[in-house]
């Protein structure tokens, strides 16, 4: 259980991560872009790849009607989400204590587990909102306005997760360190619950 | 028959195994007819990039142009000396003090040999330095932004030739004068020029942290020509060595009066001891007129300031700091070898080739063997100093570098060849035509301890059946030699801009990280510039219009202006608000009597424009910057010069 407990701690502290590193990333390559575009999305904000390119990526964008990349007053999001993972690691911390001092049962490592996953899912469910919102909510002067074969117009969303062609760019979508750390703290938070389970069986 | 039998079956043996060992050298890479694709050496595929960098002098086009080795491809021509509508320079309100000069506004000169900055003897690639020969000035410009940065006027030169050569830790850079005038400049018969006239040698200090250069003394010397000059360095550093002609102090006809000495002189000036005298007090200051102009990256800005004194050395005054070394013919080259040991000096109307020994000169001095003197400076002897003669077998050595394994190139202008041979022995090792009359080479690093010895570029005079003719003027050609091997193989062949005089190269690598891509907008501190679009307005003082506009692709705000009237000088200060690599705008007005400007990302620059006709006129982003390029325009209305109509500005109202 002790181990369990360690495992735990552990865990739920990779989650901090996500303060220092970044969570998921966006990059835009483009024949004339060599070295592509790219955004970094943090728990609290986005950041250009290089110093530049969140401006660079709204200069392009305009020509589209796309609304300029949010800062982080402009989205609830920016504000709360640190303080969920904040909390989730605090409340992940004291878990996997409690249970390295054998005071509570490994079912709360499974409970943590599974509350972070319904917030992480919630989590990557409003991403994907707002990926539409800023791909399709274009503005009706925009210089190029594009229809797709069936008529209807382009919509400009990178993709959730993977490799898209939009316009002359390859937009590709990928978890960046902060957002790995958290997927292999969550994989730990699980192996702790099935430690303690095994040593709660055994002890029995 | 038998025995004649075995004799041939041996030949043959013998031939086959050179017919195969000519191939497998092939193979390995070396030299020869049977050597692997030339054109493999020089191919460098599309999205590849080259190994070195070239700085080819443009000689009359005053500016400076930018090749990779070893495809001889073009990157970029510098202004530098010279007004260039490409960019605006010379014509924008920012650049055009950069061409002041004592003479005014001097919009032209003739670039002759760029040298790159060192630090202990080895390429640094901070700066290339390069002198304006006509109106004597030197430049430096950086290597970040490959933009001039400083020119300095060189008072009492004439002919600024034997320039612009760096010392090893680029303490100076040093402008000999190739013509000798009066000095201080007067009024007296061209007839008197023996004694009246000198020669002055300038060492410009370069201040280590931004490169800025002032005159630190001018040594006057005797009224010979001063051609060319390099450095001493590992050993020899402390001195500097300059050829001369003339010394028969000719002032008409000089192809035939100049040439009527059997030797001219290597002037070997130790600076070191003359830095020390000067700063100990030394020198007396002269009343002189020159300007330094100063480009200024956060402003954007260059001013230029008229400099009113000059500290002067004679000769005399620095006992045992110069001494004359006899060299045959007129030399036109004067060459250090990367140990600092071998001063060549190429009689160019010579066939052979001289090389002096520093430690023999060392000796001689020591041993006070003089052989005579000319105002008072000793010349030593010939035979003293000499460390050998290359009996080169071709005519009208010119320039030698080194490749740092021993060996030695030398261009032959009259005989039109690139001469390998070897320090210490002298000896001839290869020879390869030029096509055709060369001038000057070039190994990348060959002026300095540490040159790399790979690529030789030859800078011909002459071009005639080379390429596709272009009637009676055409470019210059040079040719590419791989000069890795025992023997010099010619790789390619490629036109130049203007007339290489010189050129100096480097590794890419030492280049490529430091070279910027954009001005930061936040650190620009132009007077005129702004650093959002709210910023922008027109301020009217006077009969100047002020117009304060941003660009971004792809519009200028603002691009409606009213108010302007005939007369008015009207200021277009632009502000170009891209902060991505390679986004430049530019800017041009119908009837304006200067060129356009090319404004890099985050850079402000300004274009003035003197409306003379009542009416609306346009003006027009001139690079091709985006999609919207086209739409990249705006309108001003000029009103009669009596007019009331109140200055107004809008973008999208």
């Amino acid at each position: 259980m002790k181990r369990a407990g360690i495992l735990m701690i552990l865990g739920s502290m990779l989650l901090a991560g996500l303060f220092v590193f970044p969570m998921w990333n966006i990059r835009l390559g483009a024949p004339q872009y060599p070295e592509p575009l790219g955004i970094d999305i943090h728990v609290n904000g986005l950041r250009g790849e290089s110093e530049f390119d969140i401006q660079n990526i709204d200069g392009l964008n305009h020509y589209i009607g796309m609304k300029t990349l949010p800062k982080p007053e402009d989205m609830w999001e920016f504000s709360v989400f640190p303080r969920i993972v904040g909390s989730m690691v605090f409340l992940g911390v004291m878990i996997g204590t409690l249970g390295f001092l054998q005071k509570i049962s490994p079912i709360w490592f499974l409970i943590w587990f599974v509350v972070m996953s319904i917030l992480g899912a919630l989590g990557v469910y409003d991403f994907n909102l707002w990926l539409i919102d800023y791909g399709s909510d274009l503005d009706p002067d925009a210089i190029l306005k594009l229809v797709n074969p069936d008529g209807t117009p382009m919509q400009y969303n990178p993709p959730l997760i993977g490799h898209k062609k939009l316009l002359n760019f390859d937009a590709y979508s990928y978890p960046r360190i902060g957002g790995i750390l958290m997927g292999i703290g969550m994989l730990f938070t699980l192996m702790a619950y099935y430690m303690g389970r095994k040593f709660q069986l055994s002890t029995k | 028959m038998k025995n004649n039998n075995l004799h041939a079956n041996a030949l043959i043996i013998g031939m086959l195994a050179l017919i195969m060992s000519c191939g497998q050298a092939g193979k390995n890479g070396s030299n020869g007819a049977l050597s692997g694709s030339i054109a493999e050496k020089v191919y460098i595929a599309p999205g590849e990039r080259d190994e070195q960098y070239a700085f080819l002098s443009g000689g009359y086009s005053g500016n400076l142009t930018v090749y990779g080795l070893p495809s001889g491809r073009l990157f970029k021509e510098i202004p530098v000396f010279s007004q260039f509508p490409t960019s605006g320079y010379g014509y924008s309100e920012e650049t055009k003090p950069m061409l002041n000069t004592s003479f005014g506004f001097i919009p032209w000169d003739d670039l002759h040999h760029p040298d790159i900055s060192q630090t202990n003897g080895e390429l640094d690639g901070r700066w290339i330095f390069a002198n304006g020969n006509n109106t004597p000035r030197i430049a430096r410009v950086s290597l970040s932004t490959f933009e001039t940065e400083e020119i300095i006027e060189v008072p009492n030169s004439a002919g600024n030739h034997s320039s612009s050569f760096i010392t090893e830790n680029t303490e100076y850079v040093v402008a000999g004068t190739r013509f000798s005038v009066p000095v201080p400049q007067k009024d007296i018969p061209i007839k008197e020029y023996k004694s009246n006239f000198k020669g002055a040698l300038t060492f410009i200090s370069v201040e280590p942290e931004h490169g800025h250069m002032d005159i630190k003394f001018q040594l006057l010397m005797p009224g010979f020509n001063y051609d060319l000059s390099h450095p001493g360095r590992g050993k020899s550093h402390g001195w500097f060595f300059f050829s001369t002609y003339n010394t028969e102090e000719a002032n008409t006809l000089l192809e035939v009066n100049a040439s009527q000495n059997d030797k001219d002189f290597i002037a070997a000036v130790n600076w070191k001891k003359i830095e020390e005298f000067v700063n100990n007090g030394g020198g007396t200051k002269m009343a002189s007129n020159y300007a330094h102009n100063v480009y200024n990256e956060s402003t954007h800005t260059a001013t230029s300031t008229i400099k009113k004194e000059v500290l002067t050395v004679n000769p005399a005054d620095v006992p045992g700091a110069i001494y004359f070394l006899p060299t045959p013919k007129s030399p036109h080259g004067c060459d250090v070898d990367p140990s600092g040991q071998y001063i060549v000096g190429a009689g160019k109307l010579s066939a052979n080739i001289t090389v002096h020994s520093f430690d023999k000169m060392l000796a001689a001095i020591e041993a006070k063997k003089f052989d005579g003197d000319a105002y008072g400076i000793p010349i030593l002897n010939y035979d003293d100093v000499l460390a050998g003669s290359v009996q080169s077998g071709g005519l009208g050595p010119l320039h030698t570098e080194f490749d740092g394994r021993g060996n030695a190139y030398t261009t032959f202008f009259i005989s039109s060849e690139v001469v390998k041979w070897k320090l210490e022995t002298w000896e001839v090792i290869d020879r390869k035509p030029t096509y055709y009359s060369v001038g000057h080479l070039m190994i990348p690093g060959g002026n300095s301890r540490n040159p790399h010895g790979k690529y030789l570029v030859a800078m011909n005079k002459i071009t005639k059946d080379r390429y596709l003719p272009t009637g009676p003027e055409m470019e210059h050609s040079a040719q590419i030699y791989d000069i890795s091997g025992e023997k010099m193989e010619l790789l390619y062949d490629f036109p130049t801009h203007g007339e290489p005089h010189y050129a100096a190269g480097c590794n890419a690598d030492l280049l490529v990280n430091n070279s910027k891509k954009i001005y930061r907008l936040d650190e620009n501190n132009h007077p005129y510039g702004i650093k959002s679009p709210a910023e922008a307005r027109v301020e009217r003082d006077g009969k100047e219009v002020h117009i304060y506009m941003s660009t971004i692709r792809s519009h200028f705000t603002p691009d409606n202006i009213e108010g302007v009237k005939v007369g008015d000088k009207v200021y277009f200060h632009i502000t170009n608000h891209e902060q991505d690599f390679d986004v430049p705008h530019g800017f041009s007005m119908i009837g304006q009597g200067t060129s356009e400007i090319l404004i890099m990302p985050g850079q402000t620059k300004t274009s003035l424009w003197e409306p003379k006709k009542v009416g609306v006129w346009p003006f027009y982003c001139t690079d091709f910057c985006s999609a919207l390029h086209q739409e990249m325009q705006g309108y001003i209305r000029v009103s009669p010069a009596q007019s009331d109509i109140q200055l107004s500005w809008s973008l999208d109202e």
